[in-house]
């Protein structure tokens, strides 16, 4: 079975030091992820939606060791090397960086103005020392701005000249020309127009299933997630709600939040009002989070046992884990 | 319905180093008292620029058009807005009988002056008011739009509110002068969908109860779907469709609405993939001659597209698309 998980987290935890806090008793900390398991199986497309200040961009970072995580493990293993992220040695930390990739939210701050795109796209392949000459250098990075659909004309402008789709295609080709196992997409087409995001989510999937990548794909909007992903975990407040395989997610959803999530996305249809129920209120703050189940307060089905209690991911169905002590009777 | 907004011909254009870029292009359209418009188009469309343009607020390199013509009904009779001129004159418009909320609440806000502050000094300088009434109306109106405790939140300042308390503060500022003509730009596009939802009925109620008109700027189709009484699409500076919100979202006619509609995720259908329109925006200095949309039609008929610029036909009874496609066959 550990063969097919690319990336396993167990309890995994990232706390950030506040400022100020007593003299005496416990520094402040913000809980930005809180005892998280999550598996992540070998060539999926994950996805992991929530609001803002829920945690999955800190989650995602965990993942490509690149925030501190304070407690727990991430496992990494695709097949060649296996890897524990929080005790690994350095030289596995350096061969973890070219397995694993992270592509930004926003195309016009994530590529430097000066250089050509020939140069952005070479650069990791340089750093990493990757290829041994300049012609070997030139070849892979035709390679891949060919998969992300650039032409050779392209390679010799500067970013300046390119549109937001164009600059997001550009971003991508250099997250994977250093030929990763494990990419994280944060927000990767939050910033696009709709006509344009439709083009590169397909051209994501399309790399991903050639290539046999697995993708980590964070974003606050739905329905993206359900047209790539095919298994989707949702986060409120550091903690997982409920994860499941993509249909069953969002056609039988079983935690209140995911059904509220799924209520507010607007409809296409203007005689459509939405009839199901409306949350009241906003995420608490983080630093000052509710006792019992994070979602208590702005949960309309919660109960005494809600406010004291922290609801654990229980089995639902194969694949299927919801954290609510309720899920059974709302069904 | 008595009419509100009459919008002739407006065309703007910017002085650049790189030269004269045309940001809108002879848009017309009306604006009925107690109605919301929903302007849709993708970023570099030109929307914002032509709500910007009802109260004047484009920066100083901005040439209007000669036969640009933009008129506000009020009480007392019609205003012609281009004529005015200078930041007195343009009080009547720029906060008086016209509000706008944008986008971002954080960046619209002062930083360092109290919420309430700034709602009293909107209300001394538009409003025949007294402080002590300004400060008693400011806090009625964040009570009306939601926000709990409301003097409290008075003596606050924005970074201390979240960012939905934050938009809705924005809401409660705007409506407080008690304006004719509310421009929302993308007003919900930062907000989270939860949140974004509660805005959105707060706005519906608030449109019942004061009967305003509204043009609300998105990119976003469903939220136009929830909000709008009618619906004009742009692109690169023209206005290409434009109708009833029922017509335009269940019978798009112009091949840009279709193909912004079939690009949209639905959650009905995940089988299907998704149909991006093909190229990208051309860039606002190498405008297509002919329709603007040429570059990037599926249904591109050739030579009439790139040298004859498409004039408005019916479709049904107040909605009309813009495409060589409906004066050929289709025109009534």
């Amino acid at each position: 079975m550990s063969n097919d998980v690319l990336i396993k987290a167990r309890d995994l935890s990232v706390h950030y030091p506040l400022a100020g806090g007593g003299l005496f008793g416990p520094k402040p900390v913000v809980k930005a992820v809180e005892g998280v398991n999550l598996d992540i199986a070998k060539g999926s497309f994950f996805g992991l939606v929530g609001e803002s200040g829920s945690g999955k961009t800190t989650l995602g970072r965990a993942c490509l060791k690149a925030a501190p995580i304070t407690r727990g493990t991430v496992d990494y293993d695709d097949g060649e090397v296996s890897y524990e992220l929080t005790t690994m040695e350095k030289a596995q930390e350096k061969d973890y960086r070219k397995r694993s990739q992270l592509i930004f939210q926003d195309p016009y701050a994530a590529l430097s103005p000066r250089m050509t795109v020939r140069d952005i796209i070479a650069e990791p392949l340089e750093v990493m020392g990757l290829t041994s000459s300049r012609k070997e250098t030139d070849e892979r990075v035709r390679e891949i701005a060919a998969k992300c659909r650039l032409n050779l004309e392209h390679l010799r402008r500067f970013p300046h000249a390119f549109s937001g789709g164009q600059r997001q295609r550009i971003s991508i080709a250099r997250a994977l020309v250093s030929r990763p196992h494990f990419v994280v997409a944060d927000e990767s087409v939050a910033a696009l127009d709709v006509s344009i995001q439709a083009d590169v989510l397909n051209l994501l999937k399309e790399i991903q299933q050639e290539m046999g990548l697995t993708f980590l794909f964070i974003s606050h909007d739905l329905s993206v997630v359900a047209h790539v992903c095919d298994h989707v975990a949702v986060m409120y407040l550091g903690r997982l709600v409920e994860t499941a395989p993509t249909r069953e997610l969002f056609f039988a959803p079983r935690h209140p939040y995911t059904k509220a999530l799924l209520s507010a996305i607007p409809s296409l249809d203007p005689d459509d009002q939405g009839t199901a129920q409306k949350l009241e209120g906003e995420i608490p703050s983080p630093t000052n989070p509710p006792p019992g189940c994070k979602f208590q307060t702005r949960c309309p089905f919660a109960i005494d046992h809600c406010r004291q209690v922290e609801p654990k991911l229980e089995h639902s169905s194969s694949g299927h884990e919801v954290a609510c002590h309720r899920w059974k009777e709302l069904m | 319905m008595t009419r509100l907004l009459d919008v002739e011909n407006l065309t703007l254009q910017f002085d650049t180093d790189e030269g004269r870029i045309t940001a809108v292009d002879d848009v017309s359209f009306t604006l009925e008292a107690g109605e919301v418009m929903g302007l849709v188009g993708e970023s570099g469309s030109g929307k914002s620029v032509t709500a910007k343009s009802i109260m004047k607020l484009n920066p100083s390199n901005a040439v209007y058009g000669d036969d640009t013509k933009v008129t506000l009904h009020l009480d007392d009779g019609p205003v012609d807005i281009m004529a005015l001129q200078g930041s007195k004159e343009l009080k009547v418009v720029r906060g008086g009988a016209i509000s706008l909320i944008f986008q971002e609440p954080m960046a619209s806000f002062a930083p360092a002056i109290t919420i309430g502050d700034q709602m009293v000094e909107q209300l001394l300088i538009h409003m025949d008011m007294n402080a002590k009434r300004a400060k008693e109306v400011s806090i009625e109106m964040l009570d009306r739009v939601g926000i709990s405790d409301a003097s409290t939140r008075f003596k606050q300042y924005a970074f201390e509110l979240s960012g939905g308390m934050r938009q809705r503060a924005m809401i409660a500022m705007a409506l407080s002068t008690k304006p004719k003509l509310l421009i929302a730009d993308e007003p919900t596009t930062a907000l989270d969908v939860t949140i974004q939802a509660q805005v959105i009925d707060l706005m519906k109620d608030l449109v019942k109860d004061f009967g305003m008109g509204i043009i609300f700027i998105t990119h976003d189709l469903g939220v136009i779907a929830q909000t709008a009484d009618k619906v004009a699409v742009m692109y690169l500076g023209r206005l290409i469709e434009q109708g009833p919100v029922r017509d335009v979202i269940r019978n798009p006619s112009h091949p840009y609405t279709q193909g912004l509609i079939a690009a949209l995720p639905s959650l009905d259908d995940l089988d299907t993939p998704l149909t991006p329109i093909p190229g990208d925006i051309p860039s606002p200095l190498e405008r297509p001659a002919g329709c603007v949309f040429n570059t990037r039609c599926s249904a591109n008929l050739g030579e009439v597209c790139h040298t004859n610029i498409p004039q408005f036909s019916a479709v049904t009874e107040g909605h009309n698309v813009a495409c060589h496609l409906y004066n050929r066959e289709g025109a009534k």
